[in-house]
């Protein structure tokens, strides 16, 4: 018989990064060593411990990556509570990949970007800003504006300040919400943030984030002039099958873990507002 | 036309339970039928159809996807499928025939559900015409024709006697694997039997019942629609209708922990249920509206929209005599259509 895409495979998690408070980072890799699949950024993955549950989440790190694979996970419900009390070591199951991914060979090529993440909305435009790095001259200008509650909630901080900032060839602007002590960078809302910078509006957008983020930033970024067509998001409904069968992630005609997660706004507004 | 004479039906079905397993609705103690594995002696219920419908060849309520064994920090997949025997579903009805085309194009389109392909693979439908169709029928509604059923092979009944006809290849080789028990009949009295069931349907009270209004084109028109308030206010979400409906496919996955392993259950699921959506940070359906106005968008707009015009809906009746509040799909075609 075939392999079922319901029958998972197993990953090893190697490394535990604790990137915030309430995200750490679990790196994943095959039994046998190297990735357990191969995907295109803005893809996503079933992991789940068998017993406690089983979710969907984005893979944060880039294809241009062959050793392992990344996910970036907030606690904040049984399963992703376990993850966070795991060790190094610890087997989990991982089937994928599921969903379409950012058109980063396509609509995407040679495009001036723009990434806008919130939060943990790092974690699915980390894989594409990564892999946009590693193909740098396939694209034109790359602006980063990423916000968090407080300087600790920033997602790979140290990834952020190592590597993107010390690479000359792309732009980060960083924000927290309210002052921090040892924070002498910028202060204020995402939303408000990506005004003031004032982009171009020759740029295509990648935003994530809360739902709340994207709604204000999508607002904003018309107030500057930029069309529905250009900005990409990417969205999160619950999932059980990751195949377009179980019937939970169903919008309209679309179901996001198949038809998405990566939409276009003008192709959202043809949904009915259910997410 | 081969036929049997009905009064030798009972050899046919043992001759068949012989090779495979069979299964056909049989009355329960209570009036109702359901479909059961044939045994010797059984009788074929002569109910218009099963209080349950037959998605549950192919698409069980519960079954075991795959098994995990948990050591320390390690995990072994265990894939407990194994190949389907082969099997006779004898005595399904046109609209539950019509279901499983209808699931076929969820669970055969890629990536291929293996579990239901299985079963599919190893299933043979041998359908019966219907002679008398009920007032909770509306299968015309959805272009079935009742008196001539599809199926891999379709059984018709002139009141003394069986008559077969093979839609397929498959239907062909049941019918071949029982030739002995078969003799060539005259056909004529069908067609009166038949047209008798066609002026039975003419006269049913949900016979005008049209598609007309519905399909992929009408997503912004009825999602806004003011009437969902109305229709759904009663809705108890219980599911039933999910339940008895042969065209419902949502399910849940869940482990269970049997204290030796993990047994991984595909289950039923309904859309009616409130925590079908709900996430860690959510529910972007928060009412019994939503989730109600969910299930029939996607049987009467969404599903079409994806699937050339065809409707999820096959005109069964079930969900109209189940539903605990009187709510059904045909009050909410009638209401939606009404501008």
């Amino acid at each position: 018989m075939n392999n079922d895409t319901l029958i998972p495979y197993i990953g090893v998690v190697t490394d535990i990064r604790q990137d915030t408070p309430d995200v750490k980072t679990f790196r994943v890799v095959s039994p046998e060593g190297g990735k357990v699949f191969e995907h295109m950024p803005g893809q996503c993955a079933m992991l789940s411990i068998p017993g406690v549950g089983e979710a969907m989440f984005s893979i944060t790190s880039s294809p241009t990556n062959k050793e392992f694979m990344e996910f970036s996970i907030k606690k904040c419900g049984c399963l992703t509570n376990w993850l966070h009390a795991m060790d190094v070591g610890q087997q989990i199951t991982i089937r994928g990949p599921y969903g379409n991914a950012f058109p980063v060979e396509t609509e995407l090529k040679g495009k001036d970007l723009l990434f806008i993440a919130g939060g943990i909305g790092l974690a699915p435009l980390r894989s594409v800003i990564n892999y946009v790095r590693d193909n740098r001259a396939n694209y034109g200008d790359v602006q980063v504006v990423y916000g968090s509650r407080s300087k600790d909630d920033l997602v790979d901080y140290q990834e952020i300040i190592d590597e993107w900032m010390a690479d000359p060839n792309i732009e980060v602007n960083l924000t927290i919400d309210n002052p921090q002590e040892g924070w002498d960078g910028h202060v204020g809302f995402v939303p408000n943030y990506v005004k003031e910078l004032q982009p171009s509006t020759s740029k295509t957008v990648l935003v994530c984030g809360p739902p709340i983020m994207i709604k204000f930033t999508l607002a904003g970024l018309k107030e500057l002039g930029f069309t529905e067509t250009q900005v990409y998001t990417t969205m999160e409904l619950r999932m059980k099958c990751g195949v377009g069968k179980c019937g939970r992630c169903n919008i309209g005609n679309k179901y996001v873990c198949k038809d998405g997660p990566v939409f276009r706004f003008d192709q959202l507004d043809e949904l009915p507002d259910e997410y | 036309m081969l036929k049997i004479s009905k009064s030798k039906l009972n050899e046919l079905f043992d001759a068949v339970s012989a090779k495979q397993a069979l299964y056909l609705p049989v009355d329960r103690n209570d009036g109702a039928a359901e479909y059961k594995k044939y045994e010797s002696g059984m009788t074929m219920s002569s109910a218009l159809n099963t209080v349950r419908s037959a998605k549950d060849f192919f698409f069980p309520q519960t079954e075991n996807l795959v098994d995990f064994k948990m050591e320390g920090k390690n995990i072994e997949v265990i894939d407990v499928r194994e190949e389907s025997e082969d099997f006779v579903i004898f005595g399904v009805r046109a609209c539950d025939a019509r279901s499983f085309t209808i699931l076929d194009k969820v669970f055969l389109a890629e990536p291929v559900d293996s579990y239901y392909k299985n079963r599919r693979d190893h299933g043979t439908v041998v359908t019966m015409a219907c002679t008398r169709p009920a007032e909770t029928c509306f299968c015309k509604t959805f272009g079935i024709d009742p008196t001539v059923p599809e199926g891999d092979a379709a059984c018709f009944d002139d009141g003394e006697n069986i008559f077969f006809l093979a839609n397929n290849d498959k239907g062909q080789a049941f019918i071949d694997s029982i030739a002995s028990l078969l003799e060539e009949g005259d056909a004529a009295k069908l067609c009166e039997v038949q047209e008798k069931a066609r002026a039975i349907m003419e006269k049913l009270p949900l016979a005008k019942l049209s598609t007309e209004n519905f399909g992929g084109d009408k997503l912004t028109e009825y999602f806004n629609s003011e009437k969902w308030a109305d229709l759904s206010e009663a809705c108890l979400g219980c599911g039933t209708c999910t339940f008895v409906c042969p065209t419902c496919q949502c399910y849940d996955i869940k482990d269970f922990n049997t204290g030796h392993g993990i047994k991984r259950f595909r289950c039923w699921d309904s859309c009616m249920y409130s925590d079908f959506t709900k996430m860690a940070h959510g529910n972007p359906r928060l009412t019994q509206l939503e989730r109600f106005r969910q299930r029939f968008m996607h049987k009467l707009v969404y599903f079409p929209a994806n699937n050339n015009g065809e409707f999820g809906c096959v005109g069964c009746g079930r969900c109209l005599s189940k539903c605990p509040i009187s709510m059904n799909i045909v009050k909410v075609m009638k209401a939606l259509e009404v501008k």
